[in-house]
């Protein structure tokens, strides 16, 4: 192994048969490598969002016709900066009747649930925090931490808009947790592997073209899950002012933005690493180090999708977002896994080759979707359409046809 | 079973890490509290009551709904994991599970627990 080829596990192995060398027994040794490398890992993802931020406040501004922050260094490049070390200084408010063990605890368990992904996300072919056989389970168990910090949040502030927002969002985490977790099934049917490491190897071909449905379906829920636009009814300002974090102040209120920001890139890392073929590339196998430039670039394509949905979306109102995920894309899911399990099975057992198997599925799925989209617009046009209240329309007094009578 | 340590290591970790700034914060931050100051806030009117009402069952319903789903979908894992040893029987039986669970999810949609009232 060449130091050029693979810095990180160069580094790595010396150091570990450095300290073998001294004679430490080796649960030490994997134990001292273990916390330099998630030490490395949770450092690298905080100081992440400070180009995360920029990035969505700079593209968000051109994505809306404006120009974002451009004051603080060359195109309003260091705008971050001043703004931690402001919130850094800024006073902790605790409102009265504030429960304050887990009204402290919350923000610090909201940011590490979104910390805890990393652990099992491949970064090259042989750098993975922990190559688990169970990645996928734990992905779905990690998930749901951040859900519970939420609810923390809201019900132990003491204040009926962050409850509402708790309420709200635990409503959404959980019914967008259904179908995400359905179509996770999909790359563990083409893989035959839990691992997240063995998910990425397999793609041969990228699970996007095997089954483009099953990762629209998986990017639409991950943006429910990390509350974004459209679906960021938790933080609805013009309903419930702010939603669960109201009641913060100073660092803790910014952690809640530190785990929004960090969560949902660590969202778009997930689809490319599941769907888009996380560190795959060409030359990966002669130098494993261009996996990390693969899987970041197939990262922050994810990740600008994302940003572009929500500066171009208008939210959606509650009732219509638990419908979209109860009654369209539960269903579809369902039927997705039953289908692809169906049709791989019948072509492994003709022997079709890999372009037929791409094909064939790429059919399906097309097929899935068009009737869908069928059942779809014919229960929209089945619905009875709203009947106007009057039909003369008030007008307001004082308006540009009625001049005024009143003069100055 | 270097992947364990792995992570039980990197829990500690994620806790040190955003607890770090926020205690540190605590001390460098000025600290003036004030009655009014620590009221609850909602737009500048007075808080009516009490604040754990209780609100709207409609959320019961589809914390209900998801636990099957949820639970039953870790239970299809396994089985995804041994699809490549399956024969085209064991698939069908799969199959035939979901066709279960979907039978389910129209019977809920049918009694109308799905809708948002």
């Amino acid at each position: 192994m060449l130091f050029i080829s693979d810095p990180v596990m160069f580094i790595a192995n010396w150091l570990q048969s450095f300290l073998l060398g001294w004679g430490l027994p080796k649960e030490l040794v994997v134990a001292i490598l273990s916390f330099i490398g998630s030490s490395m890992i949770a450092v690298v993802m905080l100081c992440l969002v400070v180009a995360l931020i920029i990035m969505e406040r700079k593209l968000g501004g051109r994505f809306q016709g404006r120009f974002g922050p451009n004051r603080v260094g060359p195109y309003g490049l260091l705008q971050t900066i001043p703004d931690m070390i402001k919130i850094f200084t800024k006073e902790y408010i605790t409102p009265q009747g504030a429960d304050i063990i887990i009204y402290n605890l919350a923000p610090i368990l909201i940011t590490s649930a979104v910390l805890l992904i990393w652990a099992v996300v491949p970064y090259t072919s042989s750098v993975v925090g922990a190559d688990v056989n169970v990645g996928v389970l734990y992905l779905i168990a990690v998930g749901s931490f951040g859900t519970l910090a939420i609810l923390m949040a809201g019900w132990s502030s003491n204040n009926k808009y962050a409850l509402m927002g708790a309420f709200r969002t635990v409503a959404q985490m959980i019914s967008y947790e259904v179908p995400m977790v359905l179509v996770l099934l999909i790359p563990v049917i083409f893989t035959g592997s839990m691992g997240i490491n063995d998910i990425v190897k397999a793609q041969t071909v990228w699970f996007i073209l095997l089954s483009p449905l099953s990762a629209l379906i998986f990017f639409i829920a991950a943006q429910a899950e990390v509350a974004r636009a459209p679906f960021d009814l938790l933080e609805a300002e013009s309903e419930i002012v702010a939603g669960f974090h109201i009641e913060y102040s100073g660092l803790k209120f910014g952690f809640f933005y530190v785990a929004e920001f960090l969560h949902s890139f660590t969202m778009s890392a997930l689809v490319a690493t599941l769907f888009l073929g996380g560190w795959q590339g060409p030359w990966v196998e002669a130098f494993p180090v261009l996996g990390f430039f693969y899987f970041s670039i197939k990262a922050f394509i994810v990740y600008f999708l994302v940003l572009w949905v929500r500066f171009s979306l208008p939210r959606v109102r509650i009732d219509q977002m638990m419908d979209f995920c109860w009654k369209a894309l539960i269903p579809v899911s369902l039927t997705l896994v039953m289908v692809t399990a169906i049709v791989q099975k019948l072509l492994v057992g003709a022997g079709a080759a890999l372009p037929i198997q791409v094909a064939v599925h790429l059919m399906v799925n097309i097929a899935i979707t068009w009737i869908t989209v069928q059942i779809m617009l014919a229960k929209q046009a089945r619905k009875p359409r709203r009947k106007p209240v009057a039909d003369i329309r008030p007008v307001a007094v004082g308006s540009p046809s009625t001049p005024s009578t009143k003069s100055v | 079973m270097d992947g364990w340590i792995y992570l039980g290591i990197f829990f500690l970790i994620v806790g040190i890490f955003p607890g770090a700034p926020i205690l540190i914060a605590y001390f460098l931050s000025p600290r003036k509290p004030n009655k009014l100051k620590s009221q609850i806030y909602e737009c500048g009117v007075e808080t009516v009551g009490e604040t754990h009402v209780k609100f709207k069952a409609q959320y019961y319903n589809y914390a209900l709904a998801f636990l099957v789903f949820d639970v039953e979908v870790v239970f299809l894992f396994p089985w995804a994991v041994a699809y490549n040893q399956l024969t085209f029987f064991g698939v069908l039986e799969g199959v035939l599970f979901l066709l279960i669970l979907f039978a389910a999810l129209l019977n809920v949609w049918r009694k109308g627990a799905l809708e948002w009232v």
